[in-house]
């Protein structure tokens, strides 16, 4: 088992989908922080078989739901003074704008210029989330 | 209700009003042709569509109202790269109420949202074509006399066929419908409409592969074209094509009251042999479509 060093204060996201940790890394855009980050990949999972980590060293200034739009699976750990303040669970959002982008080459998003790419949930249950133009569900990594 | 994006955008009880105003209009047309004098229709066709465009046209006319417009992308300033926000800026001070055909799915959707009219989506890619939908409620309603209790089949592309995921949304919300969806492999039903709409429904459906199979329990058949827009291969369009060619053998399956409805335009998916036979009600649903779309317009334009 790889050994990484626990945080003192910051982020824990775990139960990543095997794979989908550059996914996550890009969108948070976690090569623009100073401060340390670790990925695991391919970390052992009793719940998944296999998994990727993100530790991140301090805080970061977003809204955390989001990231259940990209991997519904994902856990959060919020790491105070060495230990787990907080462990959360995500809540899909109703609609996400500019988040995640359509990739259906007839929906009108692939040619009009500034226009938001608007998802909005339509089956909480399964995570679907579908583009307010097109209706395409938004495929996750 | 300004403007008609999607066929849901009108409950039940507005598509009554509409359908029975369309019932009014059919009975006595003088009545209704002056009550768009000075109004202006734009088509804002980016993908030629002669029948549906020539359609709103007349519908336009026959109230009494003028038309402008262009009829593909080549012709507007969409060639120069003018997005549908900027245009439909525009044209909202030239015209009173347009209706748009786009090939991009949605378009209409963002037109509506930087319009100072009401927009009409006239079909959108392979997603949405309400009007066709309105065009076909009241074939059904009229010839059919009710809006329930119909097995109805659906036939050819239901992958890309945006008429069939319009009317099949607009169905599922009346009493005690049947679907039998029959299509190739290839172009069965998108899984969202199956489990979001059919499923979530509780609609009772089969999907198969031979018209003959189904053909004796039908009320209604709805053939479409397999359209070649819509396929980024052409081998795979010329694969398919001819998956399903309703003629006069196929019909003596048919129950002797059975409609069958198509959108048009037809290729040779039904034999012309079909025409003559009068379960074969295509061309005068497209004229219902005229009567329909004036008292879309009526509504819209709040002069009804």
């Amino acid at each position: 088992m790889l050994n990484i060093g626990g945080l003192n204060q910051g982020i824990v996201i775990d139960h990543i989908e095997a794979g989908g940790a550059m996914n996550i890394y890009s969108y948070l855009n976690l090569e623009k922080l100073d401060c340390s980050v670790a990925i695991i990949k391919n970390a052992k999972s009793n719940k998944m078989g296999k998994k990727d980590i993100i530790k991140i060293e301090g805080t970061l200034d977003i809204e955390l739901d989001i990231l259940g739009v990209l991997d519904r699976n994902i856990t959060v750990n919020i790491i105070d003074d060495g230990m787990i303040k907080e462990k959360r669970n995500l809540k899909l959002p109703e609609k996400v704008t500019n988040i995640i982008k359509c990739k259906n080459p007839r929906c009108i998003t692939s040619i009009e210029r500034d226009l938001p790419h608007s998802f909005r949930l339509t089956d909480r249950e399964k995570g679907v989330y579908r583009c307010i133009y097109c209706e395409q569900a938004f495929k996750r990594i | 209700m300004k403007h008609l994006i999607s066929p849901l955008d009108l409950t039940v009880s507005e598509l009554k009003e509409i359908l029975d105003l369309a019932g009014e209009i059919i009975q006595n047309p003088k009545k209704y042709a002056t009550v768009c004098q000075g109004k202006k229709l734009a088509t804002l066709f980016y993908e030629p569509s002669t029948r549906t465009r020539l359609s709103f046209e007349a519908a336009m006319l026959n109230l009494g109202g003028s038309i402008l417009g262009f009829s593909s992308a080549d012709s507007s300033s969409a060639s120069k790269g003018e997005s549908v926000a900027d245009t439909i800026r525009v044209i909202s001070s030239y015209a009173d109420i347009c209706a748009m055909r786009h090939p991009k799915e949605g378009a209409p959707l963002v037109a509506s949202s930087y319009s100072s009219i009401p927009v009409i989506n006239a079909g959108d890619g392979g997603h949405n074509h309400p009007t066709q939908t309105l065009t076909d409620l009241l074939t059904i309603q009229t010839l059919k006399g009710k809006l329930n209790n119909l097995t109805i089949g659906f036939c050819g592309d239901l992958k890309f066929g945006r008429t069939v995921h319009s009317l099949i949304n607009a169905l599922v919300r009346y009493e005690n419908m049947n679907f039998m969806l029959i299509s190739p492999e290839e172009l069965k039903i998108p899984a969202y409409l199956r489990e979001e709409v059919l499923d979530a429904n509780k609609i009772p459906y089969q999907e198969v592969k031979l018209l003959e199979q189904v053909m004796p329990s039908l009320d209604l058949l709805y053939m479409t074209r397999v359209q070649r827009e819509r396929f980024f291969n052409e081998e795979d369009y010329i694969r398919l094509k001819d998956s399903f060619i309703l003629d006069a053998k196929k019909m003596e399956f048919a129950k002797e009251d059975m409609l069958v409805l198509h959108p048009l335009p037809r290729v040779n998916e039904i034999a012309t042999e079909v025409d003559s036979d009068p379960r074969a009600v295509y061309f005068k649903q497209a004229e219902y479509g005229v009567y329909v779309r004036m008292a879309l317009i009526m509504k819209l334009l709040e002069v009804a």
